[in-house]
């Protein structure tokens, strides 16, 4: 296709014998926003610094924007624009400075630095602090100065490494907007592992556990990957002992799981597991029905991206 | 070539807005200060002489408390991934933390240019072997530097940047000293790499193509070793 902006092909990097990125495929479309998710140490950091050619692979290729990252890293590197994780900025210059110095380095001069710096700070909101040191500034303006930074030269792609990290909420809404924003007309690969993140910003994700992609999929789909369907429960049981109630409600048919999780005074609260093909709430508020309980909550949960994210990453923890 | 002035400038711009460099240029006019006015008021000689005789070792101390944070501070505080990251080669990052380290040894040994204004004023001066003194020192100066840069190039801890060029500044520096007691085959290869040998000609007027050489070629080698060492992530 045309339009792949990033094309990763069973990339693999090695640190002596431990391998952080194992194998690792996919493509990125334009106009995608990206979420790569992982636990801490699961090979994100990794495969973005091969992307923006700091380090390279040992073995498998990954192109951006059609250019090789290891052969042609210079025509790379020009049209990306990268946040490293922790937000690394020079603390002795103001920001004006600062992003002087990135527009000269991406070979801007003239009226443009001038123009690009205004424009990017002003849809960063830097125009207020421009004459401040870096070291002065707190984290999350820290943060708004190196995504302006990165968009400064106009870059198709952006990558960026945990850009809402240490930001309180307000900053974090801020951050994904301007993100959201910028999606429109780029590529975005944001690493996160805030789930919420994703569902807000995203509209595609991969999930990266031990170095291996385990998932690769919009949030929805992935969510229906999930195989177990949790229902809550909430009866009145009249007079019915606790585990009577358990005992009934196991053998309904397609549960799986029922579990007691809050309940004293005569008014219960179950968390039931069944399978995801059927809808068991039929089911059970026939047997309530058939005992005369009081039904006072039946819900059925979707699962969570959380679920499904623990699902995928736990057992391959001890490896990272 | 451009990235590379940038990142020069830059370089600069920071010496300046810390303490370091007005430490470093104080410390170093103390020294050469006592060094040129005790023999102007104690021998009532007034020449360079004595200066450029001893600046040599002054040198194996000032200048790597100059470049040893160009490149260790940036990887110590990941600001080199950031760097690195815009397009701009390998080289060029080198280069230019050298033509940074260049620029602050003009500045201090411009700054002694005083010591001949003095002596002008005392009397005829020899322009020649001054002229020549201060180019040697420049090219001694800044094969110097390029030690400096390549010590950085290997650590992200600035006192150890400082030791290492430290140690192999001054090494090269006592070569021409230890002469006298090394077997005589290795007499030869001591003299040749001895930093103060190649610089006696130009205190005394002579500019030797041999000695130009010498300086330019070790200044290129450790650049090299600084690119490669930057580069090194990138090995497989």
């Amino acid at each position: 296709m045309a339009d792949v902006m990033i094309k990763v092909e069973s990339l693999t990097k090695e640190y002596g014998p431990f391998r952080a990125v194992d194998q690792v495929s996919f493509n990125v479309h334009k106009g995608e926003v990206l979420g790569f998710l992982g636990p801490n140490g699961a090979g994100k950091s990794t495969t973005m610094k091969i992307l923006t050619c700091f380090l390279a692979p040992t073995a498998g290729s990954a192109q951006v924007a059609g250019f090789d990252v290891f052969d042609q890293s210079l025509e790379v590197r020009q049209r990306v624009g990268y946040l490293p994780e922790d937000t690394p900025l020079y603390r002795d210059m103001t920001v004006l400075e600062h992003l002087e110095f990135g527009a000269h380095m991406h070979g801007m001069s003239g009226a443009r630095v001038q123009s690009r710096i205004k424009e990017i700070g002003g849809r960063c909101g830097l125009s207020d602090v421009a004459g401040k040191l870096v070291g002065e500034l707190s984290k999350g303006y820290r943060q708004r100065v190196g995504l302006a930074q990165a968009m400064l030269h106009d870059p198709d792609i952006l990558i960026l490494d945990e850009p809402t990290s240490g930001l309180d909420p307000n900053q974090i809404a801020e951050i994904r907007a301007l993100i959201k924003e910028v999606g429109k007309e780029k590529t975005v690969i944001l690493s996160t592992h805030i789930l919420p993140e994703v569902q807000a910003t995203c509209s595609r994700m991969l999930i990266i556990s031990g170095g291996k992609l385990v998932a690769d999929g919009t949030p929805d789909e992935l969510r229906a990957r999930e195989k177990a369907t949790r229902y809550r429960l909430v009866v009145e049981s009249n007079g019915t002992a606790a585990e009577t109630l358990k005992e009934k409600l196991t053998s309904v048919s397609g549960v799986a799981q029922c579990q007691k999780v809050a309940g004293e005074d005569g008014a219960y609260t179950f968390e039931i597991d069944g399978s995801a093909k059927a809808d068991l709430r039929k089911a059970l508020f026939r047997v309530a029905v058939d005992n005369k309980w009081s039904l006072l909550e039946l819900t059925r949960q979707a699962a969570s991206l959380e679920d499904v994210f623990r699902n995928l990453t736990t057992g391959e923890e001890s490896k990272s | 070539m451009s990235t590379a002035t940038t990142v020069a400038k830059r370089e600069i711009k920071t010496y300046f807005n810390s303490p370091v460099a007005y430490i470093v240029v104080m410390v170093f006019m103390l020294i050469t200060g006592y060094l040129f006015f005790s023999q102007l008021f104690l021998e009532k000689q007034a020449e360079l002489r004595y200066y450029f005789t001893l600046t040599p070792l002054v040198f194996t101390f000032i200048i790597p408390a100059i470049t040893m944070r160009l490149i260790a501070e940036e990887k110590g505080s990941g600001t080199l991934e950031m760097l690195i990251t815009m397009p701009v080669r390998d080289w060029e990052v080198v280069l230019g933390k050298f033509l940074a380290g260049m620029a602050m040894l003009g500045a201090i040994v411009g700054m002694t240019l005083f010591y001949a204004i003095t002596v002008a004023a005392l009397g005829p001066i020899d322009r020649g072997p001054v002229i020549t003194g201060y180019l040697g020192l420049l090219l001694m100066g800044g094969s110097y530097v390029s030690i400096g840069v390549m010590a950085s190039s290997l650590t992200r801890n600035q006192i150890v940047a400082f030791i290492l060029a430290f140690a192999i500044s001054f090494a090269l520096f006592i070569f021409g000293q230890i002469m006298q007691f090394s077997p005589e085959w290795l007499s030869p290869i001591l003299a040749y790499l001895s930093m103060g040998n190649h610089f006696e000609s130009f205190s005394r007027g002579v500019v030797d193509s041999r000695d130009v050489l010498f300086y330019v070629s070790l200044m290129a080698v450790a650049l090299v070793i600084a690119t490669a060492s930057l580069e090194s992530r990138k090995w497989k």
